[in-house]
């Protein structure tokens, strides 16, 4: 067992997610950084979607009850036990992490995987749905599971968070004017500070319709750049509602970058090709 | 009919009949490469592979242009509604008819679920007499409890949990719409079909 004894901001279960269940509602939820997520577990030697906690801006503390070999991957945190290594620590080790100076999102990956049940197949904490394990609060003991693979015994570099996301215009690009989308683009937009994990709201200049009325509901993903009327454009977490009324200009491509845009960066879209709208 | 990308992993399927959208739904859950299916008002979306999207829309496309088969219909569920809703009467004044004439015709209706959304097990139920026909609240709720029937545009659902919420709420019903025991949690999935019942006033 391992102690939660603060959590920081937020922190809270994640792997890759709830997935097939978007047809009756259910968010897909899952890890925001996933290439953070799987690095940390093969670093300790587990499969690829174990469970780990996902710590939003650091402060999280924990008591290890039991010797454990852990990692940290995603936003660098003061406290660590390594960078982007497997540590073995025997019982009774406390881990505390401070506040990254870059990025957002930090996975502490544990030998085994945290073994909190699993809620339609995933241990992940849907924050919109309430599904799975509720965020993690001081005092909760968290299970340990078993791992047959070997620690690789490797360290692994790890790539400088990118400010630019790669989208892919559409479905719904036809909607707005040529100049929106050039701006959805061209423009630095800034991330605002009611941004969470159901969707990264920024602010820009508004990108303008050039029709009216609404959408029928439509199927959404995470990574979906939707555009409600004022404008703003709000990129799709993994926490977002699976259906949605406002036209999604593009969607991006790697969502994993945008797990680590704090409030007030700046972020940019970058595009394979311009949108093929006419008009 | 048209076949749209959404981002590179997924295909969101356009038609123009929201009859044709369960049907396409079922039969795209067979075909290679569809890895997920999810039916909304108007369209499917298909989560798959990249080197699947070609074959994927050539296959779509075939199937979006087959005539439905009306009789694929799935099972039957009716749902208790105590008529007490706190926008029943309003929304009476606003459609131009009396309480009593709208719940008869709310209860009356054959419904389909045509696809879920907003939370886990909300159902968009089709088959609304267009009478009832009514847009949102220009006020959403910040808190509509669990098991509230509502209206908004052409659709009629009821809210499996706790939530905000700008649906006009014509009733309630203690049925259990999200179960995570269940297998599968909603009641209402897509296809189902669903009967309201009026429980008599006490």
């Amino acid at each position: 067992m391992i102690e939660v004894v603060a959590p920081g901001p937020l922190a809270t279960i994640q792997d890759l997610g709830r997935v097939g269940y978007a047809a009756l509602g259910v968010p897909r939820s899952g890890a925001f950084d996933r290439a953070a997520l799987r690095l940390a577990n093969r670093l300790v030697g587990n499969p690829p979607g174990a469970a780990a906690i996902e710590v939003m801006f650091g402060g999280l503390q924990l008591h290890l009850l039991r010797p454990a070999t852990v990692a940290l991957t995603g936003a660098v945190c003061p406290g660590a036990p390594d960078r982007a290594a497997a540590v073995t620590l025997p019982a009774g080790a406390r881990i505390r992490l401070g506040a990254p100076a870059h990025g957002l999102r930090s996975y502490l990956a544990v030998r085994g995987g945290f073994a909190v049940p699993a809620v339609l197949g995933s241990r992940s904490t849907d924050t919109l749905s309430g599904i799975g394990p509720s965020p993690l609060r001081p005092g909760d003991l968290l299970p340990i599971g078993e791992t047959a693979d070997p620690v690789p015994g490797v360290s692994a570099a790890e790539a400088t968070p990118s400010q630019v996301l790669r989208v892919r215009y559409g479905p719904r690009d036809d909607w707005f004017t040529a100049q929106a989308r050039r701006l959805l683009i061209e423009t630095a937009w800034e991330v605002r500070p009611e941004s969470d994990r159901v969707g990264l709201r920024l602010t820009g200049p508004p990108l303008a319709r050039v029709r009216d009325g609404e959408l029928p509901s439509e199927p959404t993903l995470p990574g979906a750049v939707q555009v409600p009327p004022d404008g703003r454009p709000i990129v799709f977490g993994p926490d977002a509602p699976v259906t949605g009324g406002y036209p999604v200009i593009a969607v991006v491509t790697d969502l994993d970058p945008a797990a680590q845009l704090r409030p007030g960066d700046a972020v940019r879209f970058s595009a394979a090709r311009f949108s093929s709208a006419g008009g | 009919m048209r076949i749209l990308h959404y981002g590179d992993e997924a295909l969101l399927v356009e038609l123009d009949d929201p009859e044709r959208v369960l049907p396409l739904a079922t039969a795209a859950r067979g075909e290679p490469g569809a890895l997920e299916v999810v039916p909304a008002a108007r369209s499917v979306l298909v989560r798959a592979a990249r080197e699947s999207q070609p074959s994927l829309i050539a296959r779509l496309t075939e199937l979006a242009q087959q005539p439905t088969s009306p009789a694929e219909v799935g099972d039957e569920v009716v749902v208790d509604i105590s008529y007490d809703g706190p926008d029943l009467a309003d929304t009476a004044v606003l459609l131009g008819m009396s309480p009593q004439s709208l719940v008869r015709r709310h209860a009356e209706g054959s419904y389909v679920v045509a696809f879920c959304g907003f939370a886990p097990g909300f159902a968009y139920l089709r088959g609304l007499d267009s009478a009832l026909h009514a847009p949102r609240l220009p006020e959403p709720r910040t808190r509509v409890p669990a098991g509230a029937v509502g209206i908004a545009g052409e659709f009629t659902g009821i809210y499996p949990r706790e939530s905000p919420g700008g649906w006009r709420l014509l009733g309630r019903t203690d049925a259990i719409l999200w179960d995570l025991e269940r297998d599968p949690p909603a009641l209402l999935v897509p296809g189902t079909r669903v009967r309201f019942r009026a429980a008599t006033p006490t």
